[in-house]
């Protein structure tokens, strides 16, 4: 853990790119070394018995990345983002991961969340909080809308559904004034009971740069969705929500409600997609409809199946990677689409199971027969 | 024995295909029945339309007061009818524990809240779901037993029917339907498995089982009455015995010497 918690300052910290590409392959090297003599297996099974401490050290690497980089807008807006992102990637696996209902429209409903944030601290002064929750409720809702051809298709028509709206909710955003055309929209600050979250911060001397507030915020929103997520995959709705996935003619003839089941994961995952879009909207204090094409939803897609599906660490890794890499290589930057689509048919050429593949289910951590 | 089960002129058409053409038949409580035909006389269509689901073009199921014929698959595994598929439906990736809890699913809170947010209560629930899963499978296997919590594609084919069994039964159904359960099986196998079931059905009175089988043996053996069918209808109903020498059923399934 503390190793890659220095890894990823130095790699935050580099700045020129022969260093990045030096990290990169360093630490694929480390990691195929890993995986060459079984120690990722050992890992994963040690992390498994003391998930507790394994939580903590994570959430402890996290603010020392952030300490590290007190002063400086750019690696904590990076932070920042990851963390938001892993939010949003485990709503996906909700909804992919466990129940199989495919979303090519995850960055539609990330925008929804965004928008509702531009409108509602534009024109209204109701609480940020309130603001950041209607934003997942409204991308809840929104999905509710698109729920019934999804429940009335399979397989890839489903999938095809939510390309589609992913296309038409750009569009709608393009050519709607009011909601600033292709422009786009400012959005505000966020202030949660009189903390302006924009505000720097500064103790004497040393000046604390404002994204460190958003890190704080992203980062306890991270850590309860992947709470929630873990708790669900863990009982009975993680199981009827595999059952759903893998065989619906069994389902029913075990009473499993199909439809039950497929619209619970769904809502939920776009309600966590929709939240992390408010803040993310609040935080960067802009949005415009360029930021939520089909292509940012396709991206969000491979970093769920990078991970390696229905693992939310493996995702919370591979969100990590997807969003820090291009941001560090830039000559990366305009081939990423066409680096990721090859990456993910690596991936399900030769590892199927992802990155980090998911366990059997255990229903309590450290519970043994 | 009280009537647990009566069709009443059931009929499934798919198109001009008649697949059950006004099927009559009655299966009392504890009872155990044999069905038997030539492939494609309806045997397996008979078990979908019970279970819901195949929608059964005419006729009604009446099954404890309630018509299995209109009602949904779910609420028919509810009323306690649970079954076996012929071709293992197994969730593979999954472990052998939580394919049981498939079919345990009528048994279990589902809400939220619970599962969510109460998690001793679920620990309760959880470990004495546990205890039951393990005693149940102890009975077919003991190193089944031990691998629970295995992913169930990674045991053989004689373990999977074992736990689609299993699945079928935890939930303690009124009815259980198997499938061809010797299917792919050596003859002492067969003779095992059906062992384990009877064993099974000691603790569970009432118990009453349809079993569809191309083993006569098995059949012979623990079936107290069969029904045969050809082309969707039934041409014979008795003890296996009676049946045999039938020489209607004889021509259309068994062979003449």
């Amino acid at each position: 853990m503390a190793g890659v918690t220095v890894f990823a300052v130095l790699f935050l910290h580099a700045e020129s790119q022969e260093e990045v590409m030096g990290l990169t392959l360093g630490a694929a090297a480390a990691l195929l070394l890993l995986a060459r003599f079984g120690w990722n297996a050992l890992a994963a099974v040690s992390f498994a018995g003391h998930s507790r401490t394994g939580q903590a050290a994570v959430l402890i690497g996290v603010l020392i990345i952030a300490a590290v980089f007190y002063d400086q807008h750019f690696p904590l807006l990076m932070l920042a983002s990851v963390l938001l992102y892993i939010v949003v990637c485990l709503g996906l696996n909700l909804q992919f991961g466990y129940a199989g209902v495919l979303n090519f429209a995850g960055a539609a409903f990330f925008g929804v969340g965004c928008y509702t944030a531009a409108v509602l601290t534009s024109h209204t002064s109701l609480p940020h909080l309130a603001v950041v929750l209607i934003g997942g409720l409204m991308a809840a809702g929104i999905g509710s809308l698109l729920i019934l051809p999804v429940l009335r298709t399979h397989g890839h028509y489903a999938a095809l559904v939510t390309i589609a709206f992913s296309i038409l909710f750009r569009v709608f955003l393009e050519v709607n004034d009011t909601l600033g055309g292709p422009q786009g929209m400012k959005v505000q600050g966020m202030e949660i009971l009189g903390w302006k979250l924009n505000d720097s911060l500064a103790f004497g001397e040393i000046e604390i740069s404002f994204y460190a507030n958003y890190v704080v915020l992203a980062l306890v929103m991270a850590a309860v969705a992947f709470m929630l997520v873990r708790r669900l995959e863990r009982s009975w709705i993680g199981l009827n929500l595999d059952a759903v996935r893998l065989d619906e003619t069994a389902c029913a003839a075990f009473g499993i409600d199909v439809a039950r089941w497929k619209i619970t994961a769904f809502t939920l995952g776009n309600f966590l997609t929709g939240l992390a879009g408010s803040v993310y909207a609040m935080m960067t204090g802009f949005v415009a409809p360029n930021s939520f094409t089909f292509g940012d939803s396709l991206i969000l897609v491979s970093i769920v199946i990078l991970g390696g599906l229905g693992n939310p660490w493996g995702l919370s890794v591979a969100a990590a990677i997807v969003l820090m890499l291009p941001e560090k290589l830039q000559f990366i930057q305009e081939y990423r689409l066409l680096l990721y689509a090859a990456l993910v048919i690596l991936i399900l050429l030769f590892r199927p199971g992802g990155l980090m593949p998911r366990q059997v289910r255990s229903y309590l951590p450290g519970w043994k027969p | 024995m009280s009537t647990l089960l009566t069709c009443d002129s059931l009929s499934m058409r798919f198109g001009g295909l008649v697949a059950l053409n006004q099927l009559s038949l009655a299966v009392s409580a504890g009872e155990i029945l044999g069905l038997i035909g030539p492939n494609g006389s309806g045997k397996t269509t008979f078990f979908n339309v019970i279970t819901g689901i195949y929608q059964a073009s005419e006729g009604r199921v009446d099954y404890l007061g309630h018509d299995l014929a209109r009602m949904r698959a779910q609420d028919i595994y509810r009323a306690g009818v649970t079954r076996t598929f012929q071709r293992s439906r197994l969730c593979l990736p999954l472990s052998i524990f939580d394919n049981l809890m498939i079919g345990n699913h009528r048994r279990l809170n589902h809400s939220l809240w619970f599962n969510l947010v109460r998690r001793s209560a679920f620990r309760a629930q959880f470990e004495e779901q546990y205890a039951q899963a393990l005693a149940l499978v102890r009975t077919f296997s003991q190193s089944l037993a031990e691998r629970l919590f295995e992913a169930a594609g990674s045991v053989n084919m004689i373990d999977r029917r074992r736990i689609e069994i299993c699945r079928a039964l935890i939930s303690q159904p009124t009815l259980l339907l198997l499938d061809e359960p010797s299917a792919g099986m050596t003859h002492e196998e067969t003779r095992e498995l059906m062992d384990d079931i009877l064993i099974v059905r000691e603790h569970m009175p009432g118990l009453a089982i349809i079993i569809i089988e191309h083993e006569m043996n098995v059949i012979e053996r623990i079936t107290e009455r069969c029904i045969v069918l050809n082309y969707g209808q039934k041409i014979c109903e008795g003890p296996y015995a009676q049946v045999a020498a039938d020489r209607q059923v004889q021509e259309a399934y068994l062979g003449t010497e």
